[in-house]
């Protein structure tokens, strides 16, 4: 089950500019259990009967369903998209499941006691205080029990399902909604209709277009004109049943001169088969409003021999609608087998600004086509887009990424740079940048480099009695330095050790 | 690949016009270039690597009419000592030229090796470009290398004193021309190569460069200034050990360019440089220029560069796709890749998609790529030291574009194109 208590086996010390292999993250990834929960499954495969049950379980009205129904048709005729350079076996839709559920959440246990002890055990693995536990768990009265502190309300998205969301009555006084997109569908239907399918319409891509028609759960967030979310919002993601896809989706409106930041994570068990994730997130920005959303993806990647991990399809899109608008993403991208990701920004409000900074770090057979899409097309709009990308073992990484700048979008700004590092002989760094420009008062630049652990730098450090292990793991700290920055405080720090752990075992 | 019948048609059609007869060695390369077009089919305006340029101008039977510019200065290369070739509308003009014969270097016309049975240029002729097709196709070459029966193959066996100078000259509106040459350079050899002149109302060139062990080539080229012409060019060249290629091409006007260069450096220590500038203005007549370059390193401690420079305005149109692949085992790869666009106006449009692939770790790889106006504090800087507006454009254009040109290494060629370039610029200054 887990393998976190393998030890790792140390290569005999040579001494070497760089080491071919790297130690699988797979090895030590330490989420790899998975809870043996009772679950209610509908039925496997896909079709309009499956989707109508989907939207039947969450009960939602005749317009989402139908939506749902579209979007299914459509995605019937779609061809998977084969541009990205990531290699996999076609994948069979019919045989996965695309609605899982824990079974304990039909009735609502009283106290802990009557929790499922095994979705507990999953918590704490997680590392989710008791608290939470409780809320999460869905524990009645668990709001009003004494916080230790911690200040970030979460909401855990559970296989299919949205298991539970924390600090919900404090955030509703500031006027702040944060529930799963299925209850904001019974309690904001008005909110969720004017939004959902806004920014990544159904009809947008193949896996978005699939989420569009199975999406079982996902976060819904509102911050009202002028309010400054009191905390910082998270997400959980976990998929553990087998053979479960997992569809979310999030919506996030930030109305007029408000702000939030957002932190997402994931994990998932290690399984030899492969599991596809398709989630879609959207979010609206507008006048004034800033949202920032930080990811920390840490899904099962497989083990050292390529086998298993996640399929990790996810649309990603910000619109900033309105004047001085303002997103930024920022992700650090350790797990998964295969991500296709392109977290993007439409700068449509004069001067809004978008941001995407993200590390990418693939180990063993890890493949990862990832980058971002900056759109300017209001006046003055502005991107920034920092880009690192680590490649060791037998991976491929890729960056790739558009910057277009339409012919109204005067005096518009970009600036791009992507750096990539290869540690190992075996394994692939690219970049594959599109740059789209139409008009001449906007100055757009673009750099990238591609290269290997600076021998300078290491000799620096080992010079000082660090082992070569912590020397790597520094130097590569220091690379994606500027992205780490970037993070909120409670992410920085695990993102900080994930970087090390990933890279464990790459030299010596 | 499945094509749906009308394009099928449309390249059965085009084959229909393929040589017959010849010696085997090129009955050989042609058929083997057939399979390959048939099994890639013609480009579309929906294959990815046709993103910003539209083929079909490029691939329609009827050829959109373009006139020979009349000429209002001294024709390129003029006062360079050279062995001129001369080209009419993509045929040779053998009373035109000089004598095919020049110390170290063997040259024939294409048409003439073609007739005999075995000959060395069929370690090249199509050899290259096949090896060009994977892993992008460019059907237009192999359609080339079917169909064209017109060329020069030329083999360099020591330092040949003079530039091959190939001059090709547009006169029937109509035209539409299609020519193959081969160069070898045996190793240490050296050759240079110029070209210039529109060729024809449409023009599909491939040159297919090998150059051997310690060989050097330099390849210089002035792509003529007719406007409604279009182009599509390929070069495909393989370095040994220490060879040296080095490519620069100037473009201005030209309704549509598409230059594709195609560079493996399979020997260590091979250098290779593919530079270009190109200057358009969309005022009277359409111009879109396309640089497509490809640059594989196959071999350790190699050394890359590509420098591209575009000034563009009133709705001209610029494009560069760019490549630096590192194959497994290509350590101490030194690859620099710049792109940069010049932007005069509003209406100017500029697509880059500048891209790396890298499977060594011990590379040093970089590109950069930037789009922009003039600079208004450059521009205030001259004006405040007296130099008139026109004029402070001008100079601030050619700075930009210095970086490209310097990669010619010869300064008689380079000072010619240079000053090309600035009575282009100032035929356009008010």
């Amino acid at each position: 089950m887990t393998a976190t208590d393998k030890t790792a086996e140390i290569r005999e010390g040579v001494d070497r500019e760089t080491v071919e292999t790297v130690k699988s993250v797979g090895e030590r990834y330490k989420y790899g259990f998975e809870t043996e929960i009772e679950t209610e499954y509908a039925p496997k495969g896909l079709n309009e009967d499956i989707v109508r049950l989907i939207s039947e379980k969450n009960g939602e009205p005749e317009w989402l369903t139908e939506w749902r129904l579209r979007a299914y048709r459509r995605w019937v005729q779609m061809k998977e998209p084969r541009w990205a350079m990531v290699d996999y076996p076609p994948i069979d839709y019919q045989d996965q499941y695309y609605y899982a559920k824990p079974k304990s959440m039909a009735q609502k246990p009283k106290s802990l006691d009557e929790v499922d002890p095994k979705l507990l055990e999953t918590y704490e693995k997680l590392g989710i205080p008791l608290r939470e536990q409780m809320i999460l768990a869905g524990v009645e009265g668990a709001e009003a029990a004494p916080s230790d502190g911690r200040r970030v309300a979460v909401d855990a998205v559970f296989d299919s399902v949205s298991v539970g969301t924390t600090f919900k009555e404090e955030l509703a006084k500031a006027g702040v909604i944060f529930c799963s997109i299925s209850e904001a569908v019974r309690e904001h239907p008005e909110l969720v209709r004017k939004y959902l399918g806004s920014v990544v319409p159904y009809s947008d891509n193949f896996f978005a277009t699939l989420n569009s028609a199975v999406f079982s759960d996902g976060s819904f967030v509102y911050v009202p004109p002028g309010v400054r979310c009191p905390m910082e919002l998270s997400t959980y993601f976990r998929i553990n049943a087998e053979k479960t896809g997992q569809f979310e989706r999030t919506l996030i409106i930030a109305d007029k001169g408000s702000y939030v930041s957002y932190l997402e994570g994931c994990t998932a068990p290690q399984r030899d088969t492969n599991q596809l994730h398709a989630a879609v997130v959207e979010i609206v920005v507008l006048e004034d409003a800033e949202v920032k959303y930080s990811t920390v993806q840490n899904w099962f990647p497989g083990d050292e021999e390529g086998k298993g991990g996640i399929y990790n399809f996810v649309t990603k899109r910000a619109d900033c609608r309105e004047a001085r608008a303002k997103v930024m993403w920022t992700q650090v991208e350790t797990g998964s087998a295969v991500t296709w990701k392109y977290p993007s920004c439409i700068l449509r409000g004069e001067e809004s600004q978008g941001e995407f900074y993200s590390i990418a770090i693939t180990n063993n057979y890890q493949q990862a086509d990832t980058g971002t899409k900056m759109i300017h097309l209001g006046r003055n709009t502005r991107s920034r887009i920092v880009s690192k990308g680590i490649s060791a073992g037998h991976a491929q990484n890729t960056y790739r990424g558009l910057v277009s700048v339409h012919p109204k979008a005067r005096g518009s700004r970009n600036y791009t740079q992507c750096d990539s590092l290869l540690i190992g002989d075996k394994c692939g760094a690219h970049t594959v940048p599109y740059i789209e420009i139409k008009n001449n008062s906007s100055r757009v630049e673009h750099e990238a480099t591609t290269s290997k652990v600076d021998d300078d730098q290491l000799f620096y450090c080992r010079q000082r009695g660090m082992d070569e292990e912590e020397a790597v793991a520094l130097v590569v700290n220091g690379f994606c330095r500027e992205v780490l920055q970037a993070l909120p405080m409670e992410f920085a720090m695990e993102a900080q050790q994930l970087v090390a752990i990933s890279l464990e075992g790459s030299v010596g | 690949m499945a094509m749906p019948e009308t394009a099928t048609d449309a390249l059965e059609a085009r084959l229909q016009a393929a040589p017959s007869g010849g010696g085997a060695w090129i009955r050989a390369a042609r058929a083997a270039a057939e399979g390959r077009l048939r099994a890639m089919g013609l480009p579309g305006r929906r294959d990815e690597y046709w993103k910003y340029t539209d083929p079909t101008s490029l691939i329609s039977p009827e050829v959109a009419p373009a006139e020979a510019l009349t000429a209002d200065e001294a024709p390129v290369f003029d006062g360079i000592e050279r062995l001129r070739v001369v080209f009419v509308d993509g045929r040779l003009d053998a009373a035109a030229s000089d004598p095919l014969a020049l110390e170290y270097l063997e040259i024939e016309p294409l048409s003439q090796v073609a007739e005999v049975d075995i000959h060395w240029a069929a370690e090249v002729f199509g050899q290259l470009e096949a090896r060009g097709q994977d892993p992008v196709a460019r059907p237009l070459a192999a359609l080339n290398t079917a169909l064209a029966t017109e060329g020069l193959v030329i083999r360099a066996k020591g330092v040949v004193p003079r530039p091959v100078s190939l001059v090709y000259v547009h006169e029937r509106p109509s035209s539409d021309a299609m020519i193959h040459h081969v160069v070898r350079v045996e190793p240490g050899a050296e050759l240079t190569l110029l070209e210039n002149g529109p060729a024809a109302a449409r023009f599909n060139k491939v040159l297919e460069v090998d150059v051997a062990d310690g060989g050097r080539f330099h390849h210089v080229r002035a792509q003529g200034r007719d406007h409604d012409r279009q182009a599509v060019t390929h070069l495909f060249a393989r370095l040994g050990a220490e060879a040296l290629f080095k490519s620069f091409t100037l473009t201005v006007n030209g309704a549509l360019t598409r230059n594709e260069a195609v560079v493996e450096l399979l020997g260590d220590d091979a250098v290779a440089h593919v530079a270009g500038a190109a200057a358009g203005d969309g005022a009277e007549h359409p111009f879109h220029q396309d640089d497509t370059v490809f640059v594989t390193h196959a071999a350790e401690r190699c050394e890359s560069r590509q420098v591209f420079k575009k000034v563009l305005r009133n709705g001209a149109v610029g494009v560069f796709q760019g490549k630096i692949l590192v194959r497994p085992g290509a350590q101490k790869t030194d690859g620099y890749q710049i792109s940069q666009a010049l932007l005069l106006d509003g209406d100017a449009e500029f697509y880059a998609k500048p891209e790396l692939e890298i499977y060594a770790d011990d590379v040093k790889c970089s590109h950069g790529s930037t789009s922009g106006g003039l600079d208004p504090d450059a521009l205030f800087y001259l004006r405040s030291r007296g130099v008139p507006e026109a004029e402070a454009q001008n100079m601030l254009v050619l700075s930009f574009l210095a970086e490209a040109l310097a990669e010619i290494e010869d300064p008689r060629l380079r000072e010619d194109l240079e000053a090309r370039l600035e009575a282009w610029l100032r035929r356009r200054t008010r």
